[in-house]
């Protein structure tokens, strides 16, 4: 079998066969989400924590849904419950977790490279659930499964992710996850947001969405931060919202078939206007399905990668 | 076994099945990993000439299911499993190759009941080869072949290995 | 006390000498250059040591280092800190004020020279604040602090922003001629910045530091140095464009002079690549080309010190998450061979490395050392150059373990440090 690693931190460091494997296993964990009995005893006996430092309903359910249909025992740690807020640190923090017996540590950090920290710290496989503004691999996973089960082959589609590409860990990932399976990608947004340095990522900048939308065929919308205005990044959501935010009729530079999704939450007239929100709803509830499919998947491949060690 | 003998055989299984089964509910048919498939297949078009129904058709990956992930040290890649209908208070016929340990078979059992309550499930395998090591048999035997624990038994399949054979080898 | 340092080849650019020779030393002073050595051997007083294929070289001085005592002692105190640069081939060390309390008047000066008198065995000499507390608003008592024995002033680990304040600081310091160190950073650009704002940090998710923080500063400071005709001294050089700068400000004959560290000659942003907190410095490492800006000031003496802004902190400190570590390097140890891998790149000769290291920051806040001239205080380092090694940065003598140089093949190792006539470390 192709994947080896024990941990699954970014997408930056896979190759494109690492990629097809997970999806190729998320179809499989698919089949399982759709059975009448939900459940697998792949994982029975393995603890899994959800060491998650950011708040993240969404995320943090799926993981755990997908840990328990496997049959893994679940702990959830948030830490502003906990030690944490003591003063204790990261590594502490997590050893603990490892001396009660985390076989794999599923992290969401606020920070950065918090999973890497881990990852060279501790014995037990981590899965970064997103850090700082670095990487959200399950994110775009599960946005590459969802296209690659609309239109069959990702090689040759025209990607355009639009918004707060500066701060933006999806943004990143889907970077990485699309371009290694032979898309194009285009990037836009207000110049302030995008970084002069991603054009190395080999990705196209506009900062005009009609032209980034032009003959698209998939757009992935990214939340903006109230946080950003404040620090003057730009005028006002207003003017955010005009400029580059999606209507029905921005969208007609696009294909015909044009997939928009967006990672969720939605403000509503912000990144989207309500027709165009109510349009990418449709995809979220594939999107939540797939998304434990990929997280099945993710905790699967870990779990036996990390036994070549 | 040659593939004579492996065409008889599955014509010999058929008629038992049917036999067996006269006042059951309906069957369905479902093939264990690679080469089980093939041989459902088989099974059930052989099924479908008797009868003129051809039962519903699945196929089955235990490697979720298996026994021996926490210790075995590279764990199996997954292929589908497929099994598009109810088994609800239907007869099972599950079909594998070779039965051995028996371990695949409950694991294979354990995947069948997760997926609903059948009224019977019954195990068809073309060869049984011996050493067991759970309290497992199978219902329809092709042929039962006296093995050293250590020999290799492969059966090779014209879907797959483009003929149809039995081979023992040494390890 | 006499000792002999027999036939090393002796290396003191203050004197543009290179010769192989013989030192005889004093009552704590070099006495002279023998070339017959038979009959002082036969002096059972005298103390040999053999410098055959050795270099014997003024001692070290390193202009930028960060004793963290009083007030940080579980990071280093003057004790360890002496004994990491006797280690290295140092015999003075200059201390930045940013102690807790800081070093913005008298009594902290004379706290820092009373406990280097009693614990460190190499010689410690003090810069004060600019501002009280560093808070960069009002003067600190810079007079004071020069009665009481600093030798330069500086805010390092913080920028003075306010441009009036410093031109003010730079105009009070012509009384007592002493350099304006100048720590150059913008704090609106740099802020909440870890690393060198480039395609690593991008590709890192973390938020850079672009130059023109740096370069912005660094002109300024040079204005407001040829405005007020000061003395500049520009700490830890880190960018191409302030290299630039400080090359055209010295050719318009502005008084300012420039150190780099040998993280910077050394290193890349690459350097990062998983998030080596022991590579987070301030200001960051940054790319190729600023990289080989440096090493070019270096060689046409745009930048005429080498020091090492050394920083210690303790493990636990630098082994959280990237945003949280402190910013440092402990650079004491690995100076004097970085800074040899220089020669080995055929960028600077041995010598020139030399006088990097002794007369010209020596020149800089004037304390009379850095050179074997008869007469002169015997601070004295005797080093192989050929000696190869791997760096264990668990093996420092310094409480700071945090190097990113650790596991590295390097030459060149001190054998013996000796400090007004004393030897305080020999390998």
């Amino acid at each position: 079998m192709v994947f080896h690693r024990k941990h699954i931190l970014g997408l930056e460091e896979l190759t494109a066969e690492e990629i097809v494997v997970i999806l190729d296993t998320a179809a499989s964990m698919k089949e399982v989400s759709e059975r009448d009995v939900k459940k697998v005893p792949a994982l029975k006996g393995l603890t899994v924590v959800n060491l998650f430092f950011e708040p993240s309903t969404r995320t943090r359910s799926s993981f755990e849904i997908a840990e328990k249909r496997l049959s893994a025992d679940v702990l959830n740690f948030t830490p502003d419950q906990s030690s944490v807020v003591k003063g204790e640190t990261l590594l502490d923090t997590a050893r603990n977790l490892e001396a009660m017996g985390a076989g794999i540590i599923v992290i969401r950090h606020s920070m950065s490279g918090a999973p890497w920290l881990l990852a060279r710290e501790l014995k037990s496989s981590i899965i970064n659930a997103g850090d700082g503004s670095h990487e959200h691999p399950s994110q775009a996973l599960l946005d590459l499964f969802t296209i690659k089960e609309i239109r069959g082959d990702i090689g040759g589609l025209r990607v355009v992710i639009v918004g707060d590409i500066r701060h933006s860990r999806v943004a990143r990932s889907d970077i990485w996850g699309f371009l290694k399976l032979g898309a194009e990608v285009r990037v836009v947004g207000p110049p302030t947001l995008i970084p002069r340095e991603i054009e190395d990522m080999d990705v196209k900048v506009y900062y005009k969405l009609d032209e980034a939308l032009k003959d698209a065929d998939v757009v992935i919308m990214l939340r903006i931060q109230k946080e950003r205005q404040e620090s003057m990044f730009f005028p006002s959501l207003r003017e955010y919202s005009k400029l580059h935010g999606l209507s029905h009729e921005k969208l007609r530079q696009a294909n015909d078939k044009v997939i928009v999704m967006h990672p969720g939450p939605i403000n509503r007239g912000v990144e989207l206007s309500s027709e165009v929100a109510d349009d990418v709803n449709s995809v979220i509830l594939d999107q939540v399905s797939n998304g434990i499919a990929v997280r099945m998947a993710m905790l699967y491949l870990v779990a036996s990668g990390g036994r070549k060690v | 076994m040659d593939s004579e003998t492996i065409a008889q055989t599955v014509s010999r299984i058929t008629d038992e099945i049917i036999s067996t089964n006269r006042d059951s509910g309906e069957l369905v048919v479902v093939g264990i990993r690679t080469r089980g498939i093939y041989l459902a297949q088989r099974l059930a078009e052989q099924l479908k000439n008797i009868t003129g129904i051809k039962p519903p058709l699945g196929t089955l990956d235990i490697s979720l299911y298996r026994d021996d992930l926490q210790i075995k040290r590279e764990w199996p890649e997954l292929k589908k499993t497929d099994i598009p209908f109810t088994i609800d208070r239907k007869t099972v016929i599950l079909v594998d190759d070779v039965i051995f340990t028996g371990r695949t078979s409950r694991a294979a059992i354990e995947a069948i009941m997760d997926f609903g309550r059948p009224s019977s499930i019954q195990l068809a395998v073309l060869v049984d080869r011996g050493h067991r090591e759970l309290p497992i048999q199978a219902d329809y035997i092709g042929k039962k072949i006296d093995t050293n624990k250590n020999e290799k038994v492969r059966v090779l399949l014209n879907e797959t290995d483009g003929k149809d054979e039995v081979l023992i080898n040494q390890e | 006390m006499k000792m002999l340092l027999r036939a090393g080849r002796i290396i003191d650019p203050s004197e543009k000498l290179d010769i192989v020779g013989n030192i005889l030393i004093e009552d704590g002073k070099i006495k002279g250059y023998p070339s017959d050595t038979k009959t002082i051997e036969k002096d059972k007083r005298v103390k040999i040591i053999d410098a055959s294929g050795k270099i014997v070289s003024p001692g070290f001085i390193d202009l930028h280092v960060h004793m963290r005592e009083p007030g940080f002692e579980h990071k280093e105190t003057i004790r360890t800190v002496c004994e990491a640069g006797a280690a290295g081939g140092f015999t003075s060390l200059v201390c930045m004020p940013n102690t807790n309390p800081v070093n913005d008047n008298a009594t902290v000066t004379e706290y820092i020279l009373l406990k280097a008198r009693k614990e460190g065995i190499v010689n410690v000499f003090p810069i004060g604040a600019i501002t009280k507390g560093e808070a960069g608003e009002s003067l600190a008592h810079i007079g004071e602090m020069y009665e009481a024995g600093c030798v330069g002033i500086s805010d390092d680990g913080f920028p003075v922003m306010n441009s009036r304040v410093m031109r003010h600081a730079m105009e009070y310091v012509m009384a007592f001629d002493i350099p304006v160190i100048s720590h150059a950073e913008d704090l609106n650009l740099s802020g909440g910045g870890v690393m060198n704002e480039g395609h690593v940090s991008n590709r890192l998710g973390l938020r850079g530091i672009p130059n023109a923080s740096e370069e912005i500063m660094v002109a300024r400071d040079i204005i407001l140095a040829g405005l007020t005709g000061a003395r500049l001294h520009i700490a830890h050089v880190s960018a191409a464009g302030s290299v630039q700068l400080i090359r055209d400000a010295k050719a318009r004959g502005i008084k300012v002079t420039a150190e780099a560290t040998p993280h910077h000659f050394m290193l890349t942003d690459e350097a990062i690549f998983d998030y080596d907190t022991n590579a987070k410095v301030n200001p960051p490492i940054r790319t190729k080309a600023d990289v080989d800006a440096i090493r070019e000031g270096l060689r046409d003496c745009t930048i005429d010190v080498i020091a090492t802004d050394h920083a210690p902190h303790t493990e636990d400190e630098k082994k959280v998450e990237f945003d949280l570590a402190p910013f440092g390097i402990s650079g004491l140890e690995t100076a004097l061979s970085l800074s040899l891998k220089l020669v080995k790149e055929d960028v600077l000769s041995l010598p020139e490395v030399i006088k990097k290291l002794t007369i010209n920051p020596a020149q800089i806040v004037k304390i009379g050392r850095g050179t074997l001239k008869v007469g002169s205080i015997a601070d004295v380092v005797i080093f192989h150059p050929e000696t190869v090694f791997t760096v264990d940065r668990m093996k420092f003598r310094s409480k700071g373990k945090n190097s990113p140089f650790h596991g590295w093949r390097l030459s060149g190792r001190v054998e013996y440090t000796i400090v007004g006539g004393r030897i305080v470390y020999a390998s």
